[in-house]
């Protein structure tokens, strides 16, 4: 894996707020973790376009939906745990529903919150969001593709959700990366099997995949930070062409990323397949990566669950 | 001067068309329905800058029915004013119909808002408030909410948001007909005192009369003139208003009225429309 060094996704989001601000014209809401979110970054550029909602994400989500509803673009954060789970109805029945130009940017998703534990460890939101008829669902990788899936959020006509984190991750892309909602990108060809990933677990996966190719065992890696609309075409021909695969992601593995996963590929192309995630149960409080390392969210155990589902080839 | 006779005909018609959409649609809320009939009649034919022409018009004033379950009344306000051709009330809540359970804005012509889960559409009256301050529009936002709804959580985030960002371009109107499903509201889940709670919460409180229009208008005439705050209309009314088996009856909160039931309700209703009538024709010979 190349160096391109580190950045936690919710400050690219942050940085991309600004710098579309400039051009664009949308409006900005938070519930009192502008500092977290980094919405802050926005803030201080165009405080006209920005407004603090308070600890109030329900209502947050309604004033978003109300706005879009008078014809604006509206960008809204929280952590996910508020943005997904307190405010689900308010997403579901004022944003969804209507189809609203809200983008709902969710950042300290899934355990690697950390020290918190797990009333703030949302490892959900993939699920509950992708349940949601109409509803984009994107959880980028790095800073640079999520720079890009904030303009695609904000070129996109409908409600978006963002999947963000909290913590610093590795550079995977070069600037200027093609990035499109629904098309997963091909990180690293492979013939044995292979790893579907998002969010930070991608980085994982390909640090995973290095490690087999010293086995001998060739993995691909797809960069699958499009939740929904799911890319089915290049996972099928991946699981036809590999014959095994293997879903990474810092969630869940109900209903998110591997659920969508195993979802499809029993229908288009069924083939073995391992589900790398939280195991339906809930996390708990500890450094970032002590926490994804006790919850077998390590580079070694996607490798593990690599070498396990070759075994049912 | 608005001719009263005039809007009381308007809402009188609308009641008789909501008995009738919800009899035919064997389903629906007619008790919190009935009781807007006036709100509804003051707001779209006289207070509301809108044209139904131009449903979209970026610059029209804007309604979210918070309560979206008595969508019938919105619904006959619409057909009213021309929105849409009034055949589609009689197709409510049927597979395939334009008009839903509760209001889409994406399918309906004229409805600002999609409503229905409690406690929604207030926030996103709010956000429409607020957005034009943000940009600069002057339309006005109105919204009406049931007492029962007010016992939502998100209703007071949403009330908190409208004074902190001083929302003088917003009236919120409570539709306290007092009934819920479950029974009386202050048996259910007391909300009173209502007026002080909104007051403390930094509104422009007013009460009046949810039937009379010159009480109604009064308030939205005040309101226009609060500054820096947003205002509420605390409107009394009678759940079932204008059929005497439904009135201040929480078991017509959500059940359509029978055939023998919506017979009885239309006699009297028409009653109500041809003693209005008989009141115009007076006026006018007297002229």
């Amino acid at each position: 894996m190349k160096d391109l060094g580190k950045q936690a996704t919710r400050e690219a989001y942050g940085l991309a707020l600004k710098e579309l601000g400039e051009t664009h014209d949308f409006f900005v809401l938070d519930a009192d973790l502008s500092k977290s979110t980094k919405t802050n970054t926005f803030e201080k550029a165009f405080p006209d376009r920005f407004v603090n909602c308070g600890i109030a994400e329900g209502n947050m989500m309604g004033v978003a939906a109300g706005m879009a509803a008078a014809g604006h673009t509206v960008f809204a954060s929280t952590f996910a745990m508020f943005a997904a789970g307190r405010a689900y109805d308010a997403v579901r029945n004022a944003i969804g529903y209507p189809h609203l130009n809200v983008k709902i940017a969710a950042t300290h998703a899934g355990l690697s919150v950390g020290e918190d534990g797990a009333t703030h460890q949302c490892i959900e939101d993939l699920a509950l969001m992708r349940a949601i008829p109409g509803m984009v669902v994107c959880c980028p990788s790095d800073g640079v593709t999520t720079r890009a899936a904030v303009a695609a959020a904000l070129a996109h006509d409908g409600p978006v959700y963002l999947r963000l984190g909290r913590l610093s991750v590795p550079t995977l892309y070069e600037e200027g990366t093609p990035f499109s909602f629904g098309k997963a990108i091909v990180l690293k060809e492979g013939s044995d099997l292979t790893i579907v990933a998002c969010g930070l677990m991608t980085a994982r996966a390909l640090l995973a995949a290095e490690a087999l190719e010293a086995e001998g065992i060739s993995a691909a890696v797809l960069d699958c930070h499009t939740v929904k609309p799911l890319d089915a075409e290049t996972i099928t021909a991946y699981a036809k062409k590999t014959g095994a695969v293997v879903t990474a992601e810092e969630h869940s593995i109900l209903g998110g990323l591997g659920g969508a996963v195993a979802e499809l590929l029993s229908e288009t192309c069924p083939v073995p397949l391992r589900r790398v995630g939280v195991r339906d149960v809930f996390g708990s409080s500890g450094k970032a990566e002590a926490v994804l390392t006790a919850y077998g969210l390590t580079a070694e155990d996607v490798a593990e669950a690599a070498r396990e589902v070759l075994k049912g080839k | 001067m608005r001719d009263l006779s005039l809007l009381r005909r308007k809402a009188a018609e609308l009641r008789l068309d909501i008995v009738k959409m919800i009899h035919l649609a064997a389903s629906g809320h007619p008790g919190g329905s009935l009781s807007i009939a006036e709100l509804l009649t003051a707001l779209y034919h006289d207070e509301l800058r809108h044209d139904p022409r131009a449903p979209k018009d970026p610059a029209r004033d804007r309604f979210v029915l918070s309560k979206g379950h008595t969508a019938p009344a919105l619904y006959a306000v619409l057909a009213q004013c021309g929105y849409f051709d009034r055949e589609e009330l009689w197709k409510l809540r049927q597979v395939g119909a334009m008009l839903q359970g509760h209001p889409d804005r994406k399918g309906t012509p004229g409805v600002d808002m999609s409503t229905g889960s409690l406690g929604l559409g207030i926030s996103a009256a709010c956000g429409m408030a607020k957005a034009a301050k943000m940009a600069g529009d002057n339309y006005r936002v109105y919204t009406i909410l049931g007492d029962g709804e007010i016992e939502e959580g998100q209703v007071w985030e949403a009330l908190m948001f409208a004074a902190h960002y001083q929302l003088d371009n917003l009236v919120v109107i409570i539709d306290a007909n007092g009934l819920q499903i479950d029974g009386r509201v202050k048996d259910v889940m007391n909300v009173e005192p209502i007026a002080d709670k909104l007051a403390a919460f930094g509104f422009a409180v007013s009460a009046v009369d949810g039937h009379d229009f010159e009480e109604i208008f009064s308030a939205f005439d005040l309101a226009k003139m609060t500054k820096d705050r947003p205002t509420a209309i605390i409107a009394k009314t009678v759940k079932g208003k204008g059929v005497s088996f439904m009135e201040d009856n929480a078991s017509w909160h959500g059940s359509a009225p029978n055939a023998e039931q919506y017979e009885q309700a239309r006699q009297e209703l028409e009653a109500v429309l041809a003693a209005i009538d008989a009141e115009i024709d007076a006026e006018t010979e007297g002229k």
